[in-house]
């Protein structure tokens, strides 16, 4: 799209709002943005995840964004929640979040890494900062966020 | 990687099993030549593969190993060491195509040595010729790749003679070979056979038979790839889901008008999914004789390394399951059989003397049953050594030897598949390693299957595997609870049984373990929503729950069985297991989910986690309960019984404090005087007593006996047998009119006589109650407050052991609560040094309040001083003892028994 503008330095983000806090993800990982309903709490899984449910045939592990970073999400219900799929692994994961936003291209030269005091559950899943006009973008990398769960898990 | 490498190198891979197999019948039978053939013919055709694809390392190999079996076609005599070289020879090549599937090509190496051995078996050159032996070789390489070419038009090579042999037939050639063939020449030759060789014709032109009949076949199957098939399952899979998403529709539309039009052509669809599904996963069978195929080769190198020689007979071989089982079982039932040659067959003169035939047999068979597939691995060697594994389990401190008494071979058996066990003296290179048959158990257990183990003593051992045809497609039961639809699979549910509190089929409880009585067995009962941690919901609909009828699923698993309570039993549906997320992996209770007919997704539980977690969960509802109810609980505290059996083979229980051996003597050694059986024991008599009757005793072999003794006076309780220590709630229920018998408890769920000792001790002394009896008209109430569970472990006993009705606390608080809310106690027995309350402060609360004010209170510490002592002489404390000093304590309580009798007579 509007890649021309910085060059080969560019790249698109998906902005996700939540807890107050906006955050991006980059949009190749994106696959999808829907309103989940119908889920399937799984009993004695970790708290982080949601639960399981259909998506098109093929079934999703719900996490929720909010228990992960460990904010009070402003929408507490599983309904109503918009998520976000990824794939990692070949499995099918849904971010459940509190707004999506929209999508931005922002120069990856401007990336700043995170601040050495940001909070290291954090640090650990973000890859950097962006310095937006009025706020700052959090980026997160959604392939350590859904390791860290996985081996989370194992341990 | 290259196409045609790939496929050279899962056509080799293949002939090479069939030649492993092939040859090891071979040996056995030097004179089939239709196995012979069939052997050469493989062996030629990599031969010719690889010179075709420019490897010439296999090819040499390959041809030297073609030469020595051509002489063998010749009419050579088959030797064991011919046989093993070529065998050799068939390993390298398996080697050198491992690294060509890695690399691509084909690794350094010579193989000159094999070779040379080959060729000098096959008398084709003496040693001195070896020189020689490369170049020859090399020209023959040479030759071949021409061959292979033009091959059909010109079979010249059955002249060529010597050391090439007669190898190429036309319908042997490889398809590359067939198109290369059709371009260079005309079609009618390859109907044609080529010049028969002048030798030996007969044989020629059956070959040529069996090529014909192989071409024949060929046309009937083709080669797909398993990722096609895989994709295909899944899309049926996804197929039957939408049928079972339309038959819900229908289902609901039921009675409304609409229902009419659609149902035929429903039924339809579903009977084609059906029929499909069916047929699909008949592409992905496959003949079980493919995860044997091995097999002969292990067993014929095994039997040649440990010097037993074995025939391994194999029933069944075209029992078709499902790919993905047959992969999971290869490695199990290798193991098995290996197993089998080395532990269970006996070396041969060892057989010899047992009147066994010298050679073991290890019978592999395989049927269908029902949706499973069962086969057994049996072998007529020596058996399980049950008085060796029980050594074992003892020494391994798997199992007590009381608990290994009580046993029956068939249980013991079964630690065969306990981890860590192994029953070899030695660790061979075969096994001995303990880490066998729990693996193999692992397996099984994994895709849904069960394992069993039958052993009869110098006669041998069957192990018979029970596993599901596929794993793809499952019938499951669909069951609620606390609100949320798991699915249970089919195979593990035995039987549906609907209880309801006022009918014939209650839960029962047992302390908290709730059982179920069905039919002649007792039922471990478990409620799911417990398992699965979600009582929050679940306490809600509790009411509900337990006025109502409830269904209890009977689940099975292995051996074991148990019931799981569940809210609603919905319908049976094949349900398609999709794997969990890596997420979820660690939630034992769960092996998968999948999508239901409404589009929502549910949980498959695992009835295996569920099963093993049954145990645990117990355990916490028990430590749950303790915290909660702790001073409730504290009058039924858990005391160490001693189980034995006396007369009949009901359970029957003695506390052990009571006890002070265990002693065993042998018949023989029992004195008698007049009707009194007495033994020596420590240089003196001790009289014995019998529980059982007169008559129903045992007149022979050791008896075993439990020694009871205070002061001088000695006491043998003679018994059937001892059976288990056991920590439980002594809790008398039921009467006894038994004579020697208090009455009945529950004890390890299961009904449990309590002897009465006072019945059976004047039996042996007349005078031996006399004293007491006059002083201790009832048992004494008493108040123990003790903060560590250690000494409250170590003194409770003593103090039921000397007829006290004990209650113990855990500090001074409790205590006095239990005083305050009005308790009676007849003495109190206190620590000194407690959390919250300490013993001094007990007392002189206690000789405040006034219905405790004349309780003689005796102080136990662990620092005995001067200074303590005084004090508790200053508070009215009746003694203070040391906390080790039992005979002290049992002294003071003694003494404390004539001032409370002084009190009640005044």
């Amino acid at each position: 799209m509007s890649n021309k503008k910085f060059g080969n330095s560019g790249k698109q983000y998906v902005t996700i709002r939540l807890a107050g806090q906006l955050f991006g993800l980059p949009i190749d990982r994106v696959q999808d943005v829907f309103m989940p309903d119908n889920f399937t709490f799984v009993p004695l899984a970790e708290t982080q995840i949601a639960g399981v449910l259909n998506l098109r045939g093929r079934i999703l592990t719900a996490i929720d964004l909010s228990k992960v970073l460990n904010v009070a999400a402003v929408n507490e219900t599983n309904i109503e929640r918009p998520a976000i799929s990824v794939i990692y692994a070949n499995e099918l994961y849904g971010l459940l979040i509190d707004i999506i936003g929209e999508v931005v291209t922002l120069d990856s030269e401007q990336l700043e890494a995170n601040p050495v005091n940001l909070d290291a559950e954090w640090a650990k899943i973000s890859v950097g900062t962006y310095r937006l006009e009025d706020e700052l973008l959090v980026i997160l990398d959604v392939d350590v966020l859904i390791e860290e769960l996985l081996n989370k898990e194992a341990a | 990687m290259d196409d045609l490498l790939g496929e050279f190198l899962t056509e080799t891979n293949e002939s090479l099993e069939v030649i492993d197999t092939e040859l090891v019948r071979f040996e056995r039978e030097p004179n089939n030549a239709k196995i012979l053939d069939n052997v050469f013919r493989l062996v030629h055709t990599i031969k010719g593969t690889c010179g075709f694809l420019g490897l010439p390392r296999l090819e040499m190999l390959a041809h030297a190993a073609e030469t020595l079996m051509g002489t063998y076609r010749d009419g050579a005599t088959v030797s064991d060491d011919g046989v093993s070289t070529i065998l050799m020879s068939i390993d390298k090549i398996k080697d050198i195509l491992l690294a060509l599937e890695e690399t691509e090509k084909e690794p350094e190496g010579k193989d000159e040595e094999l070779i040379n051995k080959l060729l000098v078996l096959a008398g084709v050159f003496e040693d001195n010729e070896k020189a020689n032996a490369e170049n020859e070789l090399k020209q023959e390489t040479d030759e071949l790749e021409k061959e292979d070419l033009i091959l059909p038009e010109e079979p010249k090579e059955a002249t060529g003679g010597g050391t090439m042999g007669r190898e190429l037939k036309p319908g042997e050639v490889s398809l590359d070979d067939l198109e290369a063939a059709f371009l260079n020449a005309e079609g009618p030759d390859l109907s044609q056979p080529p010049e028969k060789p002048v030798t030996e014709p007969e044989k020629a032109s059956a070959n040529q038979i069996a090529a014909k009949k192989e071409k024949a076949m060929a046309n009937q199957t083709i080669r797909v790839n398993v990722q096609t098939i895989e994709n295909l399952m899944n899309m049926v899979s996804e197929l039957v889901l939408t049928r079972n998403q339309l038959l819900e529709i229908s289902r609901r539309n039921e009675g409304r008008e609409e229902e009419s039009e659609f149902n035929t052509p429903l039924q339809r669809l579903s009977n084609v999914t059906a029929e499909l599904q069916e047929g699909v996963m008949k592409t992905r069978m496959q003949p079980i004789g493919s995860a044997w195929g091995k097999l002969p080769r292990i067993v014929r190198d095994l039997s040649v390394e440990l010097g037993k020689p074995i025939d391994l007979e194999m029933i069944g071989k075209e029992t078709e399951l499902d790919r993905q089982v047959l992969e999971l079982i290869r490695d199990p039932l290798t193991h098995m059989v290996r197993n089998s040659a080395d532990h269970g067959i006996e070396m041969p003169d060892v057989r010899e003397k047992a009147g066994k035939s010298k050679t073991g047999t290890i019978r592999l068979s395989a049927h269908h049953e029902g949706g499973h597939i069962l086969i057994s691995i049996a072998d007529d060697g020596k058996g399980l050594n049950t008085k060796k594994l029980s050594e074992k389990l003892i020494s391994q401190g798997l199992a007590s030897e009381s608990e290994v008494n009580s046993m029956s071979d068939a249980q013991i058996h079964k630690y065969i598949f306990h981890p860590g066990f192994s029953t070899a003296e030695k660790v061979t290179a075969v096994s001995g390693r303990g880490v066998g048959m729990d693996v193999v158990r692992t397996n099984i257990e994994l895709i849904g299957g069960s394992i069993d183990l039958k052993s009869a003593e110098g006669s041998g051992t069957t192990v018979t595997v029970k596993i599901p045809l596929t794993l793809a497609i499952i019938p499951a039961l669909i069951i609620e609870s606390a609100g949320e639809r798991f699915a249970i699979p089919q195979l593990a549910v035995s039987e549906l049984v609907r209880v309801n509190q006022q009918g014939e089929n209650r839960i029962e409880k047992i302390k908290n373990a709730e059982v179920l009585r069905l039919r002649n067995s007792l039922l471990p009962i478990v409620r799911l929503s417990d398992l699965l941690n979600m009582e929050r919901k679940q306490e809600k609909d509790d009411n509900v729950l337990r006025s109502d009828s409830t269904f209890v699923v009977v689940t099975e698993v292995g051996t074991r069985s148990f019931g799981v309570i569940v809210d609603e039993v919905f319908h049976t549906e094949e349900i398609v297991v999709k794997p969990m997320s890596g997420m979820l992996k660690d939630v034992s209770m769960f092996s998968g989910n999948t999508i239901m007919g409404d589009g929502s997704v549910i949980m498959i539980l695992d009835p295996n986690g569920l099963s093993q977690s049954i145990g645990s969960a117990h355990e916490e509802v028990e430590k749950d309960e303790l915290s909660d109810e702790k001073a409730k609980n504290k009058d039924n505290d858990i005391i160490s019984l001693l189980i034995f059996e006396a007369g009949s083979s009901d359970p029957k229980a003695v506390p052990l404090s009571l006890v002070t051996r265990l002693e065993e003597f042998d018949y023989s050694s029992v004195e008698r005087a007049g009707s009194r059986h007495m033994v020596q024991y420590r240089d003196r008599l001790m009289p014995l007593v019998y529980v059982n009757e007169e008559g129903n005793r045992q007149t022979e072999g050791a008896m075993p006996m439990m020694v009871f003794a205070e002061g001088e006076r000695v006491m043998g309780l003679v018994v059937d047998r001892i059976v288990d220590i056991v920590e439980a709630k002594l809790e008398l229920q039921v009467d006894s009119d038994m004579e020697g018998f208090l009455g009945s408890a529950i004890i390890c769920e299961k009904a449990t006589e309590v002897l009465d000792v006072g019945y059976f001790l004047p039996k042996a002394y007349s005078d031996w109650f006399e004293r007491k009896e006059q002083v201790r008209p009832r048992a004494r109430r008493l108040l123990y407050a003790e903060d560590s569970p250690f000494f409250r472990n170590m003194i409770v006993p003593v103090l039921i052991g000397a007829g006290y009705d004990v209650t113990a606390v855990e500090d001074g608080i409790e205590a006095f609560d239990l005083v305050q809310e009005g308790a009676k106690f007849d003495i109190v027995v206190t620590d000194i040094e407690m959390p919250n309350m300490d013993g001094f402060t007990l007392t002189r609360c206690l000789s405040e309040n006034k219905n405790s004010a004349n309780w003689p209170v005796i102080a136990l510490s662990a620092f005995v001083g001067e200074a303590s002592e005084k004090r508790a002489k200053a508070l009215g404390m009746f003694d203070f003892i040391a906390k080790f000093d039992r005979k002290g304590l049992i002294d003071a309580l003694k003494r404390t028994e004539q001032v409370i009798d002084v009190e009640v007579a005044a």
